[in-house]
């Protein structure tokens, strides 16, 4: 019976830090059963890279990357590896979180205990993150054996994709805070499916002219893609720069506001 | 049941507090929600508490009387809309990480990891109270053997009876040994066994020091588990006390129940309303409230009324409810 | 249909079963037709857009070697919309039959009435019928601006040929979801069942693109049989002795599929 009296004075406090290892370890203790689900998860990217760069790419010729001639295949495998992250990035962070969030209470259960939203927003995309740089480490020596890979600049195309991939999270998973139920979802179909296929992923930016270009320029995917492609392509410039930091602010914003939405949802 | 543990409850004294061996003080405490229509509810109108260090305490009250609502705020994750709250001498707005590490919290719907299996429910939740990993695993042994699931260790929490889960959910409000228990309607669900096997249990928490915080629908549980209860009605408290005193005060000392054919009762009510101090009409029987049960079964026959079942026994804590928050006919 | 199942003479007959369910589906669909109309509209709308007409852009088109279309975009949109209905049908046929089964339990609620199991199937794939002949016929719509089709009929039967495709993957998915305990099956099923269908079964490029092996491993998908008995209808280059073998193909899974959905619904629910 020792186990009923009160004694708390081994709960220590949690940082940041280790809350967020904690919700870490959670899911990985989920996952640990499910790791054949997780292995093919890396698959996807691959298949699209078979796909579309050698099935369809025998079909086009190649393309034209800051002023260097590159197979199609190697033009579109980077665009797999940033729109691999921002898939993952978003379903993680929209139907995963609104199941936890909205059918089983997981997060009731977790504010329950010492932990705080800004642990469970953090927890979250951190896991979200792990499991993206994997695939994305994957991908990548899947690219470097096919000969994909033009430049040691690919070795930061992983951080490259873990700020596509924090940037995306932190972003749905605010927009999920206002999810009522699951055909609210088809909204999201709205927003990715365009960006997925307009992000210059398939073909080049030249493609389009006047403000559509200026448009799809601004959007947050084909900053992820083009990054991805200076740095397997080894063409890295001003504009990568801008890349990087145009993600960095997404995230943060995005971040910030899935803390407030938290508090506002769940301590009610 | 050894001394030291209790003491180690009793000397904590690492937080300001505002009473001495207060763990709750609520004054004024209100709570309203924003319903879907924009309306605002007030579910918890103005309520004043005070539980004290190792005291078990019980909120009785109907339906939708605001119980779980005001249990929310004190475990410290439903911010208080107006008034005053401390749990264990902190404020929930400013230390909510704290106390919430010396709580233990079974809702009134289990809020299970339905990704977990038993085991790992128990071990997961005990980290997040930053338990140091062998700490916590010693207790999910204990825990399990506590609830009875030792042989469920492995299965998922989707395997498991209803009864099951709940009695998954209070051990899972054990693992950081809190200072302060609450629980939602904790034998909601469970079989007369495992109830009193609970019960028991709850009872050796409280010995050891353990504050204890219920809500119930059952009133014998209330009767049993609690040393003070107040009755909530429309989120105010209606009456407050100890079961005997509440009985005293709100009830007479028998009661006759007297049943009759199908909606005859509140006819005879009318009849019979000068037999006790109270009527009261249920759908299914008669309550007459009286000094002399006996003598009021006499007196019902001698005017020719044939009930179809009779009873009499003395008032509980069932009665009080009934009086506080249900339509009495005749006063 | 009813003929296969049909156990016992006192059951309820198939279509009567069905029938009474019809208002039950009818409030799901008044609720969620919005979303329907979005994912057949607008999503087909912008694949073709960005891989027909903007990749397609850079396609040289041999009709020899694009399997008789002449241009990249009458190529891809017949073997898009049957891809369309495979992923329509397993999207309806997955989350929807595991969350009746066990998270809303819908099914438990209906199989306490006089209902069996093959009528609460077989409204569940009426259903599913109904979202694809709405999301096809839709898709067909749209495209017939583009001018891929080459005849009058041919839009008719390939739309024939997609619903066929369509309904065929919704009784098999819906027979592999009542043996399911775990939704985690479902990301398996996405990733190694339909993804790869999806992207190398002669939707966007020719099979032959595959090599002999490959080539020939992706025409034993079903898949490959509705992409291409679309595809011969829309772009009027029939082989009728393939398009016989797709249809008895298409035709024989999906009443494998029939008997299996309602075999496994039997076991999951009533033993
Ligand atoms: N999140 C919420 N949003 C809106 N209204 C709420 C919310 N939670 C509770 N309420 C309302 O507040 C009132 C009190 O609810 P509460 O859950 O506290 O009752 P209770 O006393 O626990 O009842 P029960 O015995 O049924 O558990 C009810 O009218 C309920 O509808
Ligand atoms: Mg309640």
């Amino acid at each position: 019976m020792t186990t009923l009296a009160s004694d708390t004075t081994q709960v220590q406090p949690l940082t940041a830090a280790a809350a967020t290892r904690l919700l870490v370890l959670r899911n990985y203790v989920v996952y640990r059963d499910a790791w054949k689900l997780f292995l093919t998860g890396f698959l996807e990217p691959v298949f699209y890279l078979f796909s579309i760069g050698i099935g369809v790419g025998a079909l086009v010729s190649g393309f034209e990357v800051g002023g260097k001639e590159v197979s199609y295949a190697a033009f579109v495998a980077p665009g797999m590896l940033a729109a691999s992250a921002f898939n993952g990035a978003l379903i993680d962070s929209t139907y995963n979180v609104f199941f936890k969030l909205k059918y089983v209470r997981l997060y009731d259960q977790m504010l329950a205990t010492p932990l705080t939203t800004g642990d469970i927003a953090r927890g979250e995309i951190a896991w979200g993150q792990l499991r993206g740089a994997s695939y994305a480490t994957m991908f990548l020596l899947v690219m470097l054996a096919m000969g994909l890979i033009d430049s040691w600049w690919a070795l930061l195309a992983l951080p490259a994709v873990l700020l596509i991939g924090f940037a995306f999270s932190a972003v749905c998973m605010a927009a999920t805070t206002w999810m009522r139920n699951f055909q609210d979802f088809d909204k999201i179909t709205l927003v990715q499916l365009p960006l997925f296929l307009f992000s210059a992923t398939f073909f080049p930016i030249d493609t389009y002219s006047g403000p559509v270009r200026w448009i799809v320029e601004c959007t947050p995917l084909y900053r992820g893609v083009v990054l991805c492609r200076e740095l397997t392509t080894g063409t890295v410039s001003v504009a990568s720069g801008v890349s990087v930091a145009y993600l960095l602010v997404m995230g943060v914003v995005g971040l910030l506001v899935v803390r407030r939405r938290l508090d506002a949802l769940l301590l009610t | 049941m050894s001394d030291t543990l209790s003491e180690s409850a009793g000397q904590r004294d690492d937080a300001p507090a505002t009473a001495v061996d207060a763990m709750i003080v609520a004054r004024g405490l209100r709570k309203s929600f924003r319903q879907s229509s924009g309306a605002s509810f007030e579910a918890v109108r103005g309520i004043d508490l005070e539980v004290r260090k190792g005291e078990s305490f019980g909120f009785l009250g109907p339906n939708g009387a605001g119980k779980s609502s005001t249990m929310r705020m004190i475990a410290a994750v439903s911010p208080v809309t107006e008034g005053e709250l401390r749990i264990l001498g902190m404020d929930p707005a400013v230390d909510g990480p704290a106390i919430r590490g010396r709580l233990g919290v079974c809702p009134q719907e289990d809020n299970l990891d339905q990704e977990l299996n038993v085991f790992d429910n128990l071990y997961i939740y005990g980290r997040y109270f930053g338990l140091p990993k062998q700490v916590v695993r010693d207790r999910v042994g204990e825990l399990l053997e506590f609830a009875k699931l030792t042989e469920k260790a492995k299965s998922r929490v989707e395997e498991l009876s209803g009864g099951m889960k709940r009695r998954l959910t209070i051990a899972r409000s054990l693992v950081n040994r809190p200072d302060l228990l609450l629980l939602d309607e904790p034998t909601t669900g469970l079989d007369p066994q495992a109830r009193h096997l609970l019960w028991d249990q709850l009872f050796r928490l409280k010995q050891a020091g353990v504050t204890l915080v219920l809500t119930t629908h059952y009133m014998d549980e209330a009767e049993q588990l609690c040393d003070r209860l107040v009755v909530m009605d429309k989120g105010v408290i209606v009456a407050e006390g100890a079961p005997l005193e509440l009985i005293r005060a709100h009830s007479t000392r028998e009661v006759a129940e007297l049943r009759f054919g199908v909606g005859e009762h509140g006819d005879h009510a009318e009849a019979l309303a000068d037999l006790g101090e109270r009527v009261e009409v249920l759908p299914d029987r008669l309550l007459v409230y009286t000094d002399d049960g006996e003598e009021v079964l006499a007196k019902t026959h001698e005017r020719g009324l044939q009930p179809l079942a009779t009873l009499v026994r003395r008032s509980s804590l069932e009665d009080v409810f009934l009086r506080l928050t249900g339509r009495t006919l005749v006063d | 249909m009813a003929a296969l199942t049909l156990s016992a003479s006192r059951d309820l007959p198939f279509i009567e079963g069905v029938r009474r369910q019809v208002d039950y589906w009818a409030v799901l669909w008044a609720r969620t037709w919005r979303g329907v109309v979005v994912s057949s509209f607008l999503s087909p709308f912008l694949y073709v857009l960005a891989m027909g007409v903007l990749l397609g852009g850079f396609v040289d088109a041999d009709p020899d070697v694009m399997e008789g279309a002449t241009s990249y975009l009458a190529f891809v949109v017949p073997g898009l919309i049957a891809a369309h209905a495979m992923q329509t049908a397993v999207s309806e046929t997955t989350y929807p039959v595991m969350g009746m089964i066990k998270w809303q339990r819908i099914y438990e609620s209906m199989l306490a009435t006089p209902l069996g199991p093959r009528h609460v199937v077989g409204a569940h794939l009426m259903s599913v019928a109904l979202h694809l002949a709405a999301t096809c016929g839709l898709y067909a719509l749209v495209m017939a601006p583009f001018g891929i089709y080459e005849s009058w009929w041919g839009p008719f039967l390939a739309f024939g040929s997609q619903v066929l495709c369509g309904m065929t993957f919704a009784t098999l998915v819906y027979a592999f979801s009542t043996r399911l305990r775990s939704e985690e099956g479902f990301g398996v099923l996405f990733r190694l069942g339909v993804f790869p269908l999806f992207l190398f079964s002669g939707a966007f490029f020719p099979v032959s693109n595959l090599g002999d092996v490959g080539g020939s491993v992706a025409r034993l998908t079903p898949l490959w049989h509705g992409v291409n008995l679309s595809r011969m209808f829309a772009l009027d280059n029939v082989t009728w002795w393939l398009a016989g073998v797709n249809v008895v193909v298409l035709v024989a899974l999906m009443l494998l599929g029939w008997r299996l959905a309602v075999s496994g619904l039997t076991k999951r629910m009533l033993s």
